[in-house]
């Protein structure tokens, strides 16, 4: 492998797994969100 | 359980609560955080000069030391909320220990990775058993302990009890990451940034984009563990209704046998 596909290998991980990892945090949020009422939501007042 | 229709009738007319774990500040910091990773990606790959010696690969540096400090930054918060959980036995603290651990553990294992991709083709090797790579390894599987004793079939406050206990050890762990480039002969270089009379030899944009990407990667840590710290919240009122429900439950039985004079049996159905 040459150094430039280390480089996008060391970056492309990274940048991928946080962004799957946000979107699995906005998914859980959205879905557990459905089952409490919005006053036991502090942030949403 | 609280049903999707009856949480929407708890509102006001016309008033519609935004479903998430968003708000303003979150959005605000989400945007940022970004700008921050694009301006990152842009000042790694196209503003930085190559380097003499590693080339291509020490793009890769602008990336590795930010996550291994966001790591050590997880640490800390689940010790100082740990600590906190021990004394007052809050649930914040519990939920902020467990968010910021979990986040830590993807962190430490992000730093193994990115670590190992630049150590392949500057040392030739993936792996070492080297001091600071062994002792980062151990800090990922305290962190995998952690999340495992968090979700053991007990009582909520004893599986917070003790997870905290082991959240406190943390710190010392990664104080023995930190300084094991000093206390054992290492292949992994020794702490440069912080060593004031280390000559870098390098273009101050090389240290400028090193240094953004420390701000950068904090703004999406930020970002990450005030998402998972709400999505705990979440889960912890789900769980604890879900609880109340079943002491209803359990009352209103008990109500009626009195009354009845016959015992019923079985238990609390969820």
């Amino acid at each position: 492998m040459s150094d430039m596909s280390y480089m996008y290998l060391g970056w492309g991980v990274p940048l991928v797994t946080l962004a799957v990892y946000s979107a699995s945090l906005v998914v859980r949020g959205r879905a557990l969100s459905r089952k409490v009422p919005a006053e036991r939501r502090r942030w949403t007042s | 359980m609280t049903t999707p229709q009856a949480i929407s009738a708890s509102h006001p007319a016309g008033v519609r609560a935004p479903n998430g774990t968003g708000s303003s500040v979150s959005r605000v910091l989400g945007v940022v955080a970004l700008a921050a990773m694009g301006l990152l990606v842009w000042l790694a790959f196209v503003a930085s000069p190559r380097d003499a010696i590693q080339g291509d690969l020490v793009r890769l540096l602008f990336l590795h030391p930010a996550l291994a400090w966001t790591a050590y930054l997880a640490c800390f918060i689940a010790t100082a909320a740990s600590i906190q959980h021990l004394r007052k036995g809050t649930v914040g603290s519990d939920i902020l220990a467990h968010s910021a651990v979990e986040l830590g553990a993807v962190m430490t294992l992000l730093t193994l990775v990115t670590g190992s991709v630049w150590g392949r083709p500057t040392w030739g090797v993936w792996w070492v058993w080297d001091a600071r790579l062994t002792s980062t390894a151990m800090l990922f599987l305290l962190l995998l302990g952690y999340l495992a004793l968090h979700r053991i079939d007990a009582a909520p406050e004893v599986r917070s009890k003790r997870s905290a206990v082991l959240g406190v050890l943390l710190v010392p762990n990664v104080l023995l990451v930190h300084q094991s480039v000093e206390w054992w002969r290492t292949l992994h270089q020794d702490a440069t940034l912080l060593d004031r009379q280390f000559d870098f030899g390098t273009s101050d944009l090389f240290m400028f984009t090193m240094i953004f990407g420390f701000v950068a990667v904090t703004l999406v840590f930020s970002w990450l563990l005030l998402h998972r710290f709400r999505v705990g919240w979440l889960e912890h009122q789900v769980e604890s209704e879900w609880l109340d429900e079943a002491i209803e439950a359990r009352r209103a039985e008990a109500h009626a046998e009195s009354h009845d004079g016959t015992p019923t049996t079985g238990g609390v159905a969820r």
